[in-house]
């Protein structure tokens, strides 16, 4: 056991002395603000399933001695308004200690404001926008990697596997999303000292890339990296095949979805994405959760994993600062350190967003695999 | 160079072939049928579910397009024949004809979904097995087919117009429809027959382009059906084998554009050398000089 949970253990005991009852718990109320209607929908399930069982695993584990957690969740409908709807209420009336979400980051540049100005804590479980969440104050922590953090991490991964040392980049310039992801793979393509032989440009509503791709392939690269939303990037890839491109594509986060093989079939194989959740780690916290979903018929993706990791960065929070009160929580925060969780072990940089390991992944029999 | 030339001729095929039926109604009845998109989209939904049925794609092919005819066929029964006694039917018609493709691209929503489909895996051979090489090109067999199936399209419907009795029809209509009637042609059965075969056309060009990209979606004709109606504006309106050459004029012109300046020239260049070559021929590439004074 560390040290930090001894402290717990010694002031839960504490507590329970001058209570002198084991029955006294004190309630952690957790707000969630997902979005389980609108076009952000499917990532809201998978964020309201994380979190409910990790809640369910921590208050059965008995290791908050005392303290209870309670998870009261809301549908932010993907939007700004309903986003800030549900902050308001979870503020003033449910008066939570802390709230996760809400699943986008475009509804968290509104709402988190809200929770700033209140002094109510917020983990961001999803966002990854890597400006105009956790810079909003001192009081918005982020446990979900943003992009600047992934890519660059798994494409070094591949480059020590691979070893190419020169890349042609395809993004879509007409998406802030695919643009900013861009950029991120530039800078990175830079710091590793790639050679960049040709960059092209396509837009959302195109469907022939055959153009562009025949442009770069005739630079000789040796990895293709594109940035694209998942219905571009299965034309794109499924083009590249076509061209006669047999050597390795490394996508952004828009190839992070099953779809992506459903459209491009076949030509998706070798097709490599980074990811900030690697299922099939053997460490004992991915397993127990990996168990934890299993035993609720749940499927788990990255997006379930990164809500339990937000339930559990809480406790943690709670368990270091012995208090559930909201400024608890939040100086709690600043003592996270290497929490092992399914994610790999979790800290908190000084600028409050998280930090972890990113994983590869390679698209191989039609699914998305782990690269080790 | 050699793959830039047949990206372009590939594109150009399907731009010419959906452009042909387009410029057919535009040609015979002087108005747009703006829902012409919107058939091309239904075609392919056809085509998808059929062949997700079981049947072959060379069965699948000529019943979508089946449809899409009599799609065509009910079209003008609904939108534009009502519609045609009034003096400013071309207005009304193209207004009707925009209604037409919201009802049906919605409905097309309704049954198929927003999200993005594509036929199933193994609908034709794919993979480097089926590709050849062609001037220092890889070209895939369905690539030269999609451009085959164009170009022998263009000649039948040069034959149809040209060369048999429903093509004079057709033609005399276009010239004056009292004229016609007065020499005994059935009007109605002649506009109901163009607007058949270009339905037809664009129902292949649907199936072709869907086939050719796999990214099958409600809103799939939108993005053609701007480029559509730049052919036969450069093609010469309701000029038939102009409307080929513009598509493939339209189709290198923009892979060339993309190649040496970025995709996000494509349009810009593209729309601008449209402009510029209507500045200098008004009546577009092979229109013929106005005979007709309204």
């Amino acid at each position: 056991m560390r040290l930090a949970g001894r402290i717990t253990l010694s002031l839960a005991a504490a507590s329970l002395l001058l209570t002198g009852s084991a029955r006294a718990e004190t309630v952690v109320k957790i707000g969630a603000a997902l979005s389980l209607t609108g076009p952000a929908a499917a990532y809201g399930a998978q964020q309201k399933a994380g979190i409910l069982a990790a809640v369910d695993e921590i208050n059965k584990s008995g290791q908050l001695k005392g303290v209870k957690l309670e998870a009261v969740v809301e549908d932010d409908a993907s939007t700004k308004e309903q986003g800030i709807a549900v902050f308001q209420r979870f503020i003033n009336k449910d008066k939570v200690a802390a709230i996760i979400g809400p699943t986008l980051s475009n509804t968290a540049t509104a709402a988190d404001r809200l929770a700033q100005d209140a002094g109510v804590p917020v983990v961001a479980v999803s966002n990854t926008a890597p400006k105009g969440i956790t810079d909003i104050g001192d009081y918005i922590w982020r446990v979900s990697l943003t992009e600047g953090q992934v890519i660059p991490g798994a494409l070094k991964r591949l480059q020590g596997k691979l070893g190419f040392k020169k890349a042609g980049l395809l993004y879509g310039n007409d998406d802030a999303f695919t643009q900013a992801g861009y950029t991120v793979m530039k800078a990175a393509t830079e710091t590793m000292g790639l050679q960049v032989v040709g960059t092209q440009t396509f837009a959302k509503p195109d469907k022939d890339y055959t153009a562009q791709l025949t442009a770069l392939l005739a630079a000789k690269p040796e990895i293709l990296i594109v940035s694209a939303l998942v219905e571009n990037a299965s034309g794109i890839v499924a083009q590249a095949r076509q061209l006669g491109w047999q050597g390795p594509i490394f996508g952004g986060n828009g190839f992070n979805s099953p779809k992506l093989m459903a459209n491009a079939g076949p030509a998706a194989e070798g097709v490599y994405v980074g990811t900030a959740w690697n299922k099939v780690s053997t460490d004992p916290a991915n397993q127990a959760f990996l168990k934890a979903m299993a035993a609720r018929k749940h499927e788990p993706d990255q997006f379930c994993a990164q809500s339990w990791t937000g339930v559990a960065v809480i406790a943690e929070a709670v368990k270091l600062s012995g208090k559930g009160g909201r400024d608890d929580v939040k100086a709690g925060f600043l003592k996270v350190k290497d929490l092992p969780t399914p994610l790999g072990h979790f800290s908190f940089l000084p600028n409050r967003d998280g930090n972890h390991e990113p994983a590869l992944q390679v698209v191989k029999d039609g699914k998305f695999q782990i690269v080790p | 160079m050699g793959q830039q030339v047949i990206n372009g001729l590939f594109l150009g095929s399907i731009y010419a072939l959906f452009a042909l039926g387009y410029t057919l109604v535009f040609g015979v009845l002087d108005i747009l049928n703006l829902a012409h998109a919107a058939v091309f989209m239904v075609a392919t939904f056809v085509a998808v579910a059929l062949v997700g049925h079981g049947l072959h794609i060379l069965l699948a092919l000529p019943l979508a397009v089946l449809f899409a005819g009599l799609l065509g066929l009910v079209l003008e029964r609904v939108a534009f024949r009502p519609l045609r006694a009034r003096t400013d039917s071309n207005i009304s018609g193209l207004i009707s004809s925009l209604a037409a493709a919201t009802i049906i691209e919605a409905v097309a929503l309704e049954i198929w979904g927003p999200n993005i489909t594509r036929f199933p895996f193994g609908t034709l051979p794919e993979g480097p097995a089926n590709q050849l090489q062609l001037f220092g090109g890889t070209v895939s067999r369905l690539q030269l087919t999609i451009i085959a199936v164009a170009v022998l399209l263009v000649l039948a419907l040069t034959w149809l117009v040209k060369g048999t009795r429903l093509g004079r029809e057709v033609r005399a209509v276009a010239e004056s429809p009292r004229a016609a009637r007065v020499l005994g042609v059935n009007v109605d059965r002649a506009i109901a027959a163009a607007f058949f075969i270009s339905s037809a056309l664009g129902g292949a060009a649907g199936v072709l382009y869907g086939l050719a990209f796999n990214s099958i979606s409600p809103d799939m004709g939108r993005g053609v059906e701007l480029k559509g109606l730049a052919v036969i504006i450069l093609g010469g309106m309701g000029s038939m084998p102009g409307a080929v050459l513009a598509g493939f004029a339209l189709g290198l012109t923009e892979v060339f554009v993309v190649a040496s300046l970025g995709g996000s020239w494509r349009d810009a260049i593209s729309f601008a050398g449209l402009f510029l070559i209507l500045l200098v021929r008004p009546r577009g590439l092979m229109g013929a000089a106005v005979t007709r004074e309204a």
